[in-house]
C-alpha cells in the first residue's frame, strides 16, 4: 500500500518583480513511498528537494499536480506531517520538554499524558537529565535531537527531514544517523530524508532518490537492501562502497551541471 | 506620568501586533502613524493647555502622543521580524493561525516589546519634563522654572540632578525584570 502518493507536482515561483522571470523548481515529479518505507532523497543544493519537502508538508502548493497522504490531498500545513528543519528551529523560550510537548499542547492532551509521551521521547533520542534545559543551553546535535522528538511525539504519519544535520561536525551527524536509524528500526514510521551527503543516505533508507539539479527532477531511484539492524560498519563493506560509487557517478554529473 | 504611558502601551501593544502580523491593518495604519511620529509631542503642548489646561491631564496627554506612535511602529516592526522558521514549525505542529499568534509571535516578540517599552520610558520621562516647564502647576520641571524665576540655580541643578536619578532608577528597575522574565533570550 502506497502512503503518500506525489503525482506529476510541479512547482513554478513568480518572479520577485515584474522583470525577473520565474523559477521552475521542480519539473514534474512522480514518486510513491509505501508504508513505513524510509526514502532518501539525494540531489545537489539547490535542486528543488527541498522544495519537495516542503510541498509535502504543506508549506508551499504545487503549481501543478497533487500530493496524496493515504487519499487524502494535502491542503497546507498540519500534524500528521511531522517535519524537522535543517535550521535549529526549537522556541527558544520552551525547554526541552515543553518544545517536545508544544503539538500536544497543540492537540489539548492531558497533562499526565504529555508528560508520560515526553519521557519516552526524551529516553529516544537520549537526553534524559536534560528536560529543564534551554535550547541556548543545547549544542547543536543535542537540539536536533529534541526536533525530532518533538516531531515524532505527534506521532505523524510520516516524518519529513530536510538536511537535519547538515550543520552539525561531521561524527555528530554519524552518530545522530544511528539514532535516527535505531528509532526507526524500533518503530516503524514512514520517513522521507533529504540530504546531499551520499554515505548518509545509503546508510538510513531502504530507497534513495536521486533528483536531478535545477529543475528538479527525479533522476533515478535505487533499491538498498542492507539487512536490519545496521551497524556503521556497513559503510566500508565493499557492497555500500560499490552502491557510493554509482551514486557518486550520478550526483557528479548534476553537480557539474548545476555549476553551470 | 504613569497613567499616559500605560495608556499609550495599552493601545499600543495590540495595535502594533496587528499591524505587524496582518498587511491589510499596518496599510490602513501605516501611514498616519507615520507621519504622526514625527509630530514633536512638544509642539502640541501650547495647543493642550489650552483644551485641558495646566493640570495632569495635560502631562498625561503630552506623553500619550510622545509615546504611543513611535511605540505603535517599533511593536509593528518587531512582530513582522519574527522568525519565519519557528512559524513554519508551529504549523507542521498542528497550530492553526491564532494558535502561531498567542504561541510563538507573541512569545517571540515579548522581549523585545518589553525592551521597547523600556525605551519609550525613558521618552515619556522627557516628555513630562517638558510639559512641567512649560505649562503645569506642580512637579520637578515646574520648580525649575519657578527658581528659574527667582535666580535659585541651586534649586535647578538640584532639579535637574533628581530628573536624572529617578529617570535612572526607573530604568534600571525595568531592566532588572526584564532580564528576569526573558532570561530565555539571553546571550549564554
Amino acid at each position: 500500500m502506497s502512503r503518500l502518493s506525489i503525482r506529476d507536482v510541479s512547482k513554478i515561483f513568480p518572479g520577485h518583480r515584474r522583470d525577473t522571470p520565474p523559477t521552475q523548481a521542480l519539473l514534474p515529479v512522480g514518486l510513491e513511498v509505501a508504508d513505513n518505507d524510509f526514502i532518501t532523497v539525494l540531489g545537489p543544493s539547490g535542486c528543488g528537494k527541498s522544495t519537495l519537502l516542503r510541498l509535502v508538508a504543506g508549506l508551499e502548493t504545487p503549481t501543478i499536480g497533487e500530493i496524496r497522504l493515504d487519499g487524502t490531498k494535502i491542503v497546507g500545513a498540519g500534524a500528521d506531517r511531522g517535519v524537522v528543519f535543517q535550521s535549529y528551529t526549537l522556541f527558544p523560550w520552551l525547554n526541552v520538554r515543553q518544545n517536545i510537548c508544544f503539538g500536544l499542547r497543540e492537540k489539548g492532551m492531558k497533562l499526565s499524558e504529555q508528560r508520560e509521551i515526553s519521557d519516552r521521547f526524551i529516553a529516544q533520542v537520549g537526553l534524559r537529565g536534560f528536560e529543564d534545559h534551554f535550547p541556548k543551553q543545547l549544542s547543536g546535535g543535542m537540539q536536533q535531537r529534541v526536533a525530532i522528538a518533538r516531531a515524532l511525539a505527534n506521532d505523524p504519519k510520516i516524518l519529513l527531514l530536510d538536511e537535519p544535520f547538515g550543520a552539525l561536525d561531521n561524527q555528530t551527524r554519524v552518530l545522530m544517523q544511528e539514532l535516527l536509524l535505531g528509532i526507526w528500526e524500533q518503530a516503524q514510521k514512514t520517513v522521507m530524508f533529504i540530504t546531499h551527503d551520499i554515505d548518509e543516505a545509503i546508510f538510513m533508507a531502504s530507497r534513495v532518490v536521486v533528483f536531478s539539479a535545477r529543475p528538479g527532477r527525479i533522476k533515478a531511484e535505487l533499491a538498498v537492501d542492507f539487512p536490519h539492524p545496521r551497524h556503521y560498519t556497513i559503510k566500508t563493506s565493499p557492497e555500500f562502497m560499490a552502491l557510493k560509487a554509482r551514486l557518486t557517478e550520478e550526483i557528479r554529473v548534476e553537480a557539474i551541471a548545476a555549476d553551470h | 506620568m504613569v497613567g499616559g504611558f500605560l495608556l499609550a502601551a495599552v493601545i499600543a501593544v495590540p495595535l502594533g501586533i496587528a499591524m505587524g502580523v496582518y498587511t491589510p491593518i499596518e496599510a490602513f495604519f501605516e501611514p498616519f502613524v507615520s507621519f504622526a511620529r514625527y509630530l514633536p509631542a512638544s509642539a502640541f503642548i501650547p495647543l493642550l493647555i489650552l483644551w485641558v489646561g495646566i493640570g495632569e491631564a495635560q502631562k498625561l496627554t503630552v506623553i500619550f502622543i510622545g509615546c504611543f506612535f513611535q511605540l505603535t511602529l517599533l511593536i509593528a516592526m518587531i512582530v513582522s521580524g519574527t522568525r519565519r522558521d519557528l512559524v513554519e514549525a508551529a504549523y507542521t505542529l498542528g497550530c492553526n493561525d491564532t494558535g502561531v499568534i498567542c504561541r510563538v509571535v507573541l512569545p517571540g516578540a515579548a522581549p523585545d516589546i518589553a525592551e521597547a517599552l523600556r525605551q519609550m520610558l525613558r521618552l515619556g520621562w522627557t516628555y513630562i519634563i517638558v510639559a512641567e516647564l512649560i505649562g503645569a502647576s506642580s512637579g520637578i520641571g515646574h520648580m525649575i522654572t519657578d527658581s528659574h524665576a527667582l535666580m535659585a540655580s541651586d534649586h535647578i541643578i538640584a532639579g535637574i540632578v533628581v530628573i536624572g536619578l529617578v529617570g535612572l532608577l526607573s530604568d534600571l528597575f525595568f531592566k532588572k525584570v526584564n532580564q528576569h522574565l526573558f532570561s530565555w533570550s539571553l546571550p549564554r
